[in-house]
């Protein structure tokens, strides 16, 4: 294994799930919180014809599912470098 | 020129295009044939998944399916491309370190036992097959009408294609031709839909358009849209529930899940060069996947005002029978369109009620093809998207069908039953498990379970239920042993085939339900396409106890899980 010791291995590790988690609570939140659980409280509010809580539901999560993947590749490329595991 | 003649001609022009890929590109070697050499572009990568991922589920059936569920289908849009999200952080990176073939091989390693890939194995082969059902009941709608024949015979003439374009070339000719498909595919999807918005609102982008006011008025599309469903008895559009919250909070967790589980999606991640490639893939693959995915909740909403706005130009003022549109009576003749004159008077009612409703069967999955027909789209427009139906069913059927035939003639003939066959019989063994997969799969699409969408659910709630929680924990836990995996795996995918067999029968053929009538949805009111999640807890819970209670696992395996959580030191997928 490239890491200089156990414990670059075991932070490594560490940071990369709770980078994981943090991006899957956002996840998390704008396709079940947004789009189902609070989606009446939401539909008061309206985003041009969109209804705020329709429009997550069927636009904006779809949307910020692409950032999410975008920010954790560019995250972990970030971190692989830092621990000296990359592939280059 | 006629609509019929142009159909031919691009149909015609596009399949030619992959059939000269495929020729072109065809597999040599037995690992070119699953993997391609594991060296294409993330970009690329990323392209061919969205085609081989966006099936007639997506692109023929979901508007549809949408187009009558309002809000209630939003769980296909977030569930279908949330599972991309996971993909990418939890299974692609690792699976693609790990670097074999197939998913059942991954299992069957980690967790150091045969029988854990031979389950692997078959709840895979469970998994594909309902899915190839949803894309025969797709290829078979749009064959029926385009070739303007019954859908049984147009079954019949898709099972053909189907069996001649996957047998033909390996995964290699289908990543480039899956490239071409996609360019197709989106295409016929975006064209008809700019139409459509322009025409509705007079802005160019649907995702936009349908959150505008209609052309020439202050109303905003979506409030008409809302009233004029409500008018005929119907839930209001942006707010009817799918049954219920839970029912929906689960429906989308097993399709995301499901998503991450499915074994031809994640054989896709195994063909990059890099694990960072293999995270990026899953990204370009969602941008891709998005830009249907935002286009079809405005088709889906666009079709169903234009459809109403055709029957029932104004309230009370229903359209004559026999003034039908040309669409109105092609869509009879595959017998997926049916009226019936109830109160005599010669004219279309359409409304929420039974009694009066005379639009007697309107099948969901045509919705998407008749479209641009009912909004009197240009003929060439009409043929692209009868083209691009056709890609995405076939692309993914033969994804499908290549992940069938490599777990049976890979893991589970070379790997288990008979170790020393030779490459050509693998390839050949293979090639007849294509075979019986599309005829079994065709058989029961005559009488699918469900629209093609719905179908297709099924499937990923049965991915979800044993594939994802084995993979994931086999990652993220080094305390998961062979038996808690093993048994995990069974109670998930009994539970889910269960409760699914106890709604729509037996291997999905109809009144064999086996417990006799209970009342549907009985589990909290969760339908059985939502049950995945369900057999997901239940997998999860039960591996965790029978491991908790079992021996850990050796240390080699231990140090494999260390192994494939670093990047560095990858090799490229490898022959063994």
């Amino acid at each position: 294994m490239a890491f200089k010791s156990q414990d670059d291995a075991k932070a490594y590790w560490k940071e990369n799930v709770s980078l994981m988690i943090k991006l899957l609570v956002v996840w998390f939140a704008v396709s079940f919180g947004c789009g189902i659980l609070l989606v009446d409280v939401l539909n008061t509010i309206q985003l041009g014809g969109y209804k705020l809580g329709f429009w997550f539901a069927q636009q904006g999560s779809i949307y910020t599912f692409v950032i999410l993947i975008f920010v954790y590749t560019n995250k972990m490329a970030a971190l692989d470098r830092k621990y000296g595991v990359d592939e280059e | 020129m006629e609509l019929q003649t142009l159909t031919y001609i691009v149909v015609g022009m596009t399949f030619a295009l992959y059939i000269g890929i495929a020729i072109w590109a065809r597999a040599g070697s037995t690992k070119e044939f699953y993997i391609a050499g594991g060296g294409i572009h993330p970009v690329a990568n990323g392209m061919a998944t969205a085609a081989d991922w966006m099936s007639a589920a997506s692109f023929i059936s979901m508007a549809g399916l949408i187009a009558f569920m309002g809000y209630g289908g939003s769980v296909f849009l977030m569930g279908w491309t949330g599972g991309f999200v996971v993909l990418a952080m939890l299974l692609a990176p690792y699976l693609r370190k790990y670097g074999k073939f197939t998913v059942p091989e991954f299992i069957g390693d980690r967790f150091y036992s045969r029988t854990a890939r031979i389950v692997a194995v078959v709840c895979l082969i469970i998994c594909s097959v309902t899915y190839v059902i949803g894309q025969m009941k797709g290829i078979g709608v749009a064959f029926s009408r385009f070739l303007e024949v019954s859908y049984d015979i147009g079954l019949v003439i898709g099972m053909c294609i189907v069996f001649f374009y996957a047998v033909l070339g390996g995964m290699k000719g289908i990543t480039y031709t899956q490239i071409a498909q996609y360019c197709v595919l989106i295409l016929a999807y975006t064209i008809p839909a700019i139409f459509i918005s322009l025409n509705l609102t007079g802005n160019p982008f649907p995702q936009l358009g349908f959150g505008s006011t209609l052309a020439g008025s202050e109303v905003y599309l979506l409030d008409r849209l809302d009233q004029v469903v409500t008018e005929l008895g119907f839930m209001e559009y942006t707010t009817s529930v799918r049954l219920s919250t839970v029912n929906m909070f689960a429906y989308t967790l097993s399709l995301m899940i499901g998503t991450a589980g499915l074994p031809h999606v994640i054989i896709r991640f195994f063909t990059v060069p890099k694990v960072k490639d293999a995270r990026s893939s899953a990204g370009w693959a969602l941008v891709f996947i998005s830009i249907l995915y935002t286009t079809a909740p405005a088709v889906a909403g666009m079709a169903r005002l234009n459809m109403i706005n055709t029957i029932e130009p104004a309230q009370g003022e229903n359209l004559v029978y026999d003034e039908r549109p040309q669409w109105f009576k092609n869509w009879e003749k595959t017998g997926l369109l049916k009226f019936e004159d109830k109160n005599g008077d010669g004219k279309i009612q359409y409304t929420a009620s039974k009694e009066t409703n005379e639009m007697v069967k309107v099948d969901r999955d045509i919705m998407v093809l008749a479209n641009p027909e009912i909004a009197q789209l240009p003929n060439w427009v009409i043929a692209l998207v009868a083209a691009g139906g056709l890609a995405a069913a076939l692309s993914t059927a033969a994804g499908l069908l290549l992940a069938i035939a490599s777990s049976i003639s890979h893991d589970l003939l070379k790997g288990v039953l008979m170790p020393h066959i030779t490459e050509k019989q693998e390839l050949r063994a293979s090639r007849i498990a294509m075979a019986g997969a599309i005829a079994v799969a065709g058989y029961l699409g005559f009488n699918p379970p469900d629209f093609a969408a719905g179908t297709v659910a099924l499937a990923f709630g049965l991915a979800a239920s044993s594939i994802f929680p084995a993979l994931m924990m086999g990652i993220f836990s080094k305390r998961i042993n062979k038996e808690g995996a093993i048994a995990g795996m069974i109670a998930g995918i009994t539970v889910t085939l269960l409760y699914v067999f106890q709604h729509k029968g037996v291997m999905f053929v109809a009144d064999t339900s086996f417990l006799g009538d209970m009342s549907p949805n009985w589990f909290f009111g969760i339908e059985p396409n939502a049950f995945g999640a369900i057999g997901a807890v239940v997998n999860f819970t039960v591996a965790f106890f029978v491991s908790r209670v079992t021996q850990a696992p050796p240390q080699d395996i231990q140090d494999l899980v260390e192994h494939i959580r670093v990047p560095c030191g990858v090799e490229s997928a490898q022959d063994h």
